[in-house]
């Protein structure tokens, strides 16, 4: 399945709920896109919910990292929300884990941005 | 990008006929899928006239995958460590690592031109035929 993306502000933080795959050619680039409109319209606080993300690959694993240090340059802030398995294992294993804010509940990580 | 969905669900079927759980599942098809993309993007550069292989084997002991293309060659030895905290944060370079984290066995062989990953992943004793 390929990556569905949709948008919605919840406290002044735009959370981006993903569904699918973050793979080279089924996902990477639609995020990419999405992180990259987001901040340009301004947006400083963007939480991606990964919680449908059944499968990410290491072009997915490089779009999260490059979706991060962008915001970071641009003095956004991005987070994650609600691994799943695979995913979580994924990132402890190439050491990303520890590099992002990650979250396991909505409110916590709405919170954390205040 | 179509070849590499094949392989990936033909390493996918071969794992779960050889009984695989669903987490070796999907480490063993990750890790063929990383060997194909590879193979595509920087083995071959995406070169619409070159071709990538692939051939699955179950010899009863172990899984073998072997996957090649037709590229300038790779040599394992000079690729950086993605875990090194001045890779970390870069946006490419974790697909052999993977490969190589998810499988008991990796070779690499020069075909001159391209580069052949053999990948391999041992059954448990229960899974083995006799």
């Amino acid at each position: 399945m390929a990556l569905t993306i949709a948008s919605r502000e919840v406290d002044g933080v735009t959370v981006v709920d993903l569904s699918g795959r973050i793979t080279l050619g089924e996902g990477s680039v639609q995020l990419r896109e999405a992180i990259r409109d987001l901040i340009g319209k301004g947006q400083k606080s963007i939480l991606l919910n990964m919680g449908d993300i059944n499968y990410i690959d290491s072009s997915g694993l490089g779009e999260l990292v490059s979706a991060f240090t962008t915001s970071k340059n641009q003095g956004a802030a991005l987070k994650l929300l609600s691994l799943t398995k695979k995913v979580k294992d994924v990132l402890q294993l190439t050491k990303l884990y520890t590099v992002f804010d990650i979250y396991d509940d909505e409110a916590s990580a709405i919170a954390s941005y205040k | 990008m179509e070849s590499v969905s094949e392989v990936e669900a033909a390493a996918d079927k071969m794992a779960a006929e050889a009984g695989f759980d669903e987490d070796e599942r999907f480490r063993l098809a990750m890790a063929v899928r990383e060997a194909a993309v590879n193979a595509v993007l920087h083995g071959n550069d995406y070169d619409p006239s070159k071709r990538i292989s692939a051939s699955f084997e179950n010899n009863g002991q172990s899984l073998i995958i072997t996957i090649a293309d037709e590229g300038r060659g790779l040599d394992p030895e000079t690729l950086p460590d993605p875990l090194a905290p001045e890779n970390l944060l870069r946006g490419t370079g974790r697909g052999i690592f993977l490969i190589r984290s998810f499988m008991d066995e990796v070779h690499f062989r020069q075909l001159h031109p391209g580069t052949e990953l053999t990948l391999v992943k041992h059954l448990a004793p229960a899974q083995e035929k006799s």
